[in-house]
């Protein structure tokens, strides 16, 4: 009895993990979102919307390390189409770029948690990061 | 029978003639009437080169300086593969012995120095809408900029795409080449804003369905519909319920300045070059083209492509 719950347990993780593994457009669509909702914030603070925060903006620099480390994984073989992706071709074309693009995101968002203490210094941080949005959608992306 | 055959003949020479006539480009399309420039404003030239893209398709690829306007970009369409030439002011491979009307003619009216047809892969189709003053500006703004060498490879166009008077046909059936004129019962910024988008910023070149003979429809105009570069779908850009009715004018502005939605996703593929061309505009250009675009009928585009079936 014991036995065939833990079989049945290992199972269901297995399947979970499967399940986890094989939908990653929704993955990285999902990421790419929480990247959008924090820079949603960071711009209400940057146009003086809403007060600087130094906890929330370590939080924004936070979402986008995050996601610069998971995304790039994100893009296997069997993800090229399908699903609504709007993921250039180039992606797998190009690799290299690709993650070197992402390397970038992370290395300017770790650079803007480190140095945000106010807001003209996060103003600063947040105008280098969120550039990498538009030239990465630039090469890596087709319109939808 | 005989008579028949000479008949036949004399209609073969005269359809012949006739469209050496009608496709000749000083009769499809002649330029603009010109007359006498002031000295040109540089400033004005400069801000007409970011509102018209101009780098997005004619600097060098592979570089990041895009005032090295030596061309080569490939432009890919349904009817082969164009390559954007060199317009920096070097006096052998770019235009630097243009004369101000042989770029006005270029620009206005679709026909190079040497009086033969340009494709309209080079939107003069909406560049015209400017006056002889302003591309007198724009072309010494572009005189001011840096002499690249090289030429771009060819288009690569199968028959009978590749044969230039095949262009003046099209002009006949699509080419309208009359100047922007401003309405007198909308505001200074609302024909401010439409003059840059149907203009200098020739958004309906993209975001237009076009027909088999690659003219846009003019129901569906500003609709979006399916990339003319053939990967990705166009967005609708009217205040349909797809398109921006949801957006404010503000939101417009700002997605012409940082790229991002009001939903802060950054847009991509060559919008971003839009974008990068846009935010050099001033603030009050893009509210004047957010304020044209907010006054566009509520348009539906063409169908998209069925979604797939399977989730995520």
């Amino acid at each position: 009895m014991i036995r065939t719950a833990l079989v049945a347990l290992g199972l269901a993780i297995g399947v979970s993990a499967v399940v986890a593994q094989s939908n990653p457009i929704a993955e990285r669509k999902d990421a790419m979102k929480s990247v959008g909702a924090a820079t949603r914030e960071g711009a209400a603070i940057a146009k003086g919307e809403a007060p600087f925060d130094a906890a929330k903006v370590k939080g924004i620099f936070k979402v986008y390390s995050d996601a610069a480390k998971k995304v790039p994984a994100l893009f296997p073989d069997n993800s090229k189409t399908g699903g609504e992706t709007t993921a250039a071709p180039k992606v797998w074309e190009d690799q290299a770029g690709f993650k070197t693009a992402f390397a970038k995101f992370e290395a300017d968002a770790a650079k803007g948690a480190a140095s945000a203490t106010d807001l003209a210094t996060f103003r600063a941080a947040f105008g280098d990061a969120t550039k990498n949005c538009g030239s990465c959608h630039e090469a890596y992306r087709i319109k939808k | 029978m005989r008579r028949l055959l000479i008949t036949l003949l004399v209609f073969a020479l005269a359809g012949i003639a006739g469209f050496f006539v009608l496709t000749d480009p000083r009769v499809v399309s002649p330029g603009p009437e010109i007359g006498t420039l002031p000295q040109p404003d540089i400033e004005n030239g400069k801000l007409l080169f970011a509102a018209g893209g101009c780098a997005s398709c004619h600097a060098t690829p592979g570089q990041d300086d895009k005032t090295r306007l030596g061309g080569g970009l490939e432009l890919g369409s349904p009817f082969g593969k164009f390559h954007a030439p060199n317009i920096s002011p070097h006096t052998r491979d770019g235009i630097g012995n243009w004369g101000t009307a042989d770029f006005i003619q270029a620009m206005a009216a679709g026909v190079s120095p040497a009086g033969q047809h340009l494709y309209p892969s080079f939107p003069y189709t909406s560049y015209r809408l400017m006056t002889p003053k302003a591309l007198a500006d724009l072309l010494a703004y572009i005189r001011t900029l840096p002499a690249v060498e090289g030429r771009a490879p060819p288009h690569e166009l199968p028959f009978p795409f590749n044969i230039r008077r095949m262009v003046g046909g099209w002009k006949l059936l699509f080419f309208d080449g009359a100047p922007f004129k401003p309405d007198p019962t909308k505001s200074d910024e609302w024909n401010r804003g439409a003059y840059l988008v149907q203009g200098p910023g020739h958004c309906a070149e993209c975001h237009s369905a076009r027909n088999s003979l690659g003219a846009i429809v003019q129901a569906t105009r500003y609709a979006g519909g399916p990339d003319p570069e053939g990967k990705g779908w166009v967005p609708n850009i009217t205040q349909s319920e797809d398109g921006l009715s949801k957006w404010s004018k503000s939101e417009i502005a700002e997605l012409l300045k940082s790229g991002f939605t009001p939903e802060f996703d950054s847009v991509g593929g060559s919008m971003a070059a839009v974008v990068r061309n846009t935010a050099q505009l001033p603030e009050a250009d893009r509210l004047a083209m957010a304020e044209y675009l907010k006054s566009l009928p509520p348009v539906q585009g063409p169908p998209r492509p069925p979604k797939p079936a399977s989730g995520g």
